[in-house]
């Protein structure tokens, strides 16, 4: 690619090394405080217990009408509280719903994740590029992990109830909102307030509802400590995300990551402002040991610049490849049980294949968010990605060659041009970077500036 | 001469600052994704276009604020990965003002017959319609505020009607009856796309009735249609779409509801 020039001296590549390091949304999530879950249905509790999700991921596979959706959460409550209610088009039935594999999420996370990337300079007094890519380091992304009776005259009916892997699952069309909330209350449900108003938009447009328990002996049969995905495949000329319920019990801003994966382009919000975060930058070094922070607090800026009211895109990229690779693309297989259909058996990996992912990273309120996220799927094919790019300097001396002097005057702008971009970036301290760069301050490099004649002659 | 005058003497000056600072400002700080060649292509385009068909046609000059009008529009509107798809469509687009005309006027709107003509036969071709965030809607809104007062376009009206049936059905529909809060509407009140259609797209006086009457039937006609192509049939760009079929009946409203015959106060 364009930032990778592979040039040979002698047709052997120099030992220069790219070191990538990606940001997976575990280690993004590790600074988050604990909030609310943010979903595209919402949690309704049994008990009191508090229930905490700290940021979900969808993924949505679409091609024309035919719609796979995947769901991942980070749940952390008592399983026996999880319950998830998400308005769907029409009665699924059980062949529609499908228990994903958390590997997959972890895997489409790691590939699309935001990368540092790491280069070396080379000796100014041999003045010949070569870069080479070492595989990066795949960072370990972890996941923690009644029946009900119809009441009658509540105009609630249970169109459909499977169980499908460790969840139990009923199908609802209801007539009124009220009516729901009754029904979902004399269930056993506990309704955060509100969640009938909430309702009600998604009942007079005809939508049924998926409601989700966890049946906790074919939980337990499963031996893992998580939720797996829940994953259902429907057909729909809506291409949305219903968000809105799931800020009825939400505490704070909610994190959310949405992975589209589409046969042509780009992917978009149509009703809210989608942003390409700042990428391709060089920053300090030092960043190489705080990348987590850094993210953390570029986003935050970003975040809080557009009023927690825009969706900003992280990567998008052909399915079949990458560069540099954060992670190895998915194979076809893989991209079948997301639910990829259109894909072939026979399909072979690389540029061509007929998968564009867009990842989209957004962080909402339900003042910021009024409506559910509505997206198109636009003709545009141009690669992105958010990296952020290290360059460590030569470790040779000035007096070496006179190209030397040059390098090393030009390494000082660099360097204050990095504490720049990085201060502007994340909103730290511009002293405290300049600090931690050892960069001397600005009244040396005027002096410099001062005696310009010196390198004249 | 004052900027009252000045825009007395031809609100399409008017029109073409304000085009031309949105464009402005969202390149600069909206993040448009719109190239600085990609602008200047559509600039030349569509002003050799329009330069080639008074030469031949044997016209007087004129009509070259209407082609930068265009083209400020199709810059706005229409997204591409590639160079060459905006020159071709300001090309078309104002190449239409000249061959697709029905009693003496033409028949579409040419930046959004460009846009239409963009997305059909285009496939890396996109509009952006959540481009506008709310603080540069809200600027919208203010100079959307000072067009009407300060323009005298004289067709005004059609902007009020539009925006007035457009926000009624909508309001009735998804407010009053399923239910969702105020903030849904205030949302889309602060869509700039919304916005810049009211105001400088159904506008255009050369392709819409009339008849003050027909205006009205007009209005109602793409607010309605626009309606139930996004929230009926769950269908993209649903503004411009509804414009360019509603634009194949204006011929017939004029012959039913006759009016005096539009002129650019300049020309």
């Amino acid at each position: 690619m364009f930032y990778l020039p592979a040039l040979l001296i002698s047709g052997v590549p120099l030992k220069e090394k790219i070191v990538l390091r990606k940001l997976t949304t575990l280690t993004m999530l590790l600074w988050l405080p604990l909030t609310a879950q943010a979903f595209c249905g919402f949690y309704v509790a049994k008990a009191d217990t508090s229930l905490y999700n700290q940021a979900s991921q969808v993924v949505i596979v679409r091609k024309e009408d035919k719609t796979v959706l995947s769901l991942m959460n980070d749940y952390q409550g008592d399983l026996k509280d999880f319950a998830l209610v998400i308005p769907v088009p029409q009665v699924l039935q059980q062949g529609q719903i499908h228990i994903g594999d958390a590997k997959l999420f972890e895997h489409l996370d790691n590939f699309s994740a935001p990368r540092l990337v790491e280069y070396h300079d080379q000796d100014p007094c041999q003045p010949m590029v070569a870069y080479a890519m070492a595989p990066g380091s795949d960072a370990m992304t972890k996941y923690k992990s009644d029946r009900i009776a119809d009441r009658k005259g509540l105009g609630v009916t249970v169109e459909a109830e499977y169980t499908v892997g460790e969840y139990d699952i009923v199908i609802l069309s209801a007539k009124e909102s009220d009516g729901l909330e009754t029904w979902l209350t004399s269930n056993g449900y506990k309704i955060p307030p509100g969640a009938s108003v909430a309702l009600e938009p998604y009942i007079k447009q005809g939508l049924k509802f998926f409601v989700a328990k966890v049946n906790l002996a074919e939980q337990s049969k499963t031996q893992l400590k998580f939720l797996r995905p829940l994953q259902f495949a429907f057909e729909s000329p809506k291409f949305m995300l219903p968000i809105r319920l799931g800020m009825i019990n939400a505490k704070g801003p909610q994190e959310l990551i949405v992975y589209a994966l589409t046969e042509k382009g780009r992917v978009e919000a149509n009703n809210y402002q989608t942003i390409k975060l700042p990428s391709n930058l060089d920053i300090p070094v030092f960043v190489k040991n705080e990348f987590s922070d850094f993210y953390k607090a570029m986003f935050d800026v970003q975040v809080n610049k557009h009023k927690l009211s825009a969706v900003f895109t992280e990567y998008f990229w052909n399915m079949g490849w990458c560069d540099p690779c954060a992670a190895e693309p998915l194979a076809p297989a893989e991209l079948k049980q997301l639910g990829v259909f259109w894909l072939s058996p026979e399909q072979f990996s690389g540029a061509g294949l007929p998968v564009q992912i867009t990842r989209m990273h957004l962080r909402y309120t339900a003042d910021s968010f009024p409506e559910d996220l509505m997206f198109q799927e636009t003709g545009d094919t141009q690669n992105f990605q958010g990296r952020y790019v290290l360059r460590h300097p030569w470790q040779g001396k000035p007096e070496q060659c006179e190209a030397a002097q040059t390098y090393f005057k030009q390494l000082h702008e660099r360097h204050v041009q990095e504490a720049k971009t990085l201060a502007e970036l994340t909103g730290w301290d511009l002293a405290n970077i300049r600090q931690k760069m050892d960069l001397k301050d600005q009244s040396s490099t005027q002096t410099q500036d001062k005696q310009w004649w010196k390198s004249l002659w | 001469m004052s900027l009252r005058a000045l825009v007395h003497y031809d609100p399409r000056i008017w029109q073409l600052s304000i085009m031309g600072s949105l464009l402005c400002l969202g390149v600069v700080f909206r993040d448009f994704s719109l190239q600085p060649l990609q602008i200047l292509l559509t600039f030349v385009a569509g002003i050799l276009t329009q330069k080639f068909f008074l030469h031949t046609r044997q016209l007087h000059a004129r009509g070259l604020l209407s082609a930068l009008i265009t083209c400020f529009g199709l810059c706005l509107l229409v997204r591409s990965s590639t160079l060459w798809v905006h020159p071709i469509l300001a090309s078309l687009a104002i190449s239409s003002k000249f061959l697709l005309r029905i009693h003496n006027r033409h028949v579409f709107n040419p930046a959004n017959l460009g846009v239409i003509l963009g997305l059909t036969l285009f496939p890396e071709t996109w509009v952006a319609t959540g481009q506008w965030g709310s603080d540069l809607s809200t600027a919208l809104w203010l100079i959307a505020g000072g067009f009407w007062v300060a323009g005298n376009a004289g067709r005004l009206d059609i902007s009020a009607y539009f925006l007035l049936f457009y926000t009624t059905l909508f309001f009735a529909i998804r407010i009053g009856w399923y239910g969702y809060p105020l903030s849904v509407m205030l949302h889309q009140l602060q869509n700039g796309a919304l916005l810049l259609f009211a105001f400088f797209m159904i506008s255009d006086p050369m392709t819409i009735p009339l008849h003050p009457w027909a205006r009205i039937l007009h209005a109602f006609i793409v607010a309605v249609f626009a309606y139930v192509w996004q929230y009926g049939l769950y269908k993209n760009q649903s503004l411009i779409w509804a414009l360019f079929f509603a634009s194949l009946l204006v011929p017939l409203w004029n012959v039913l509801f006759t009016g005096p015959a539009y002129q650019w106060r300049s020309s």
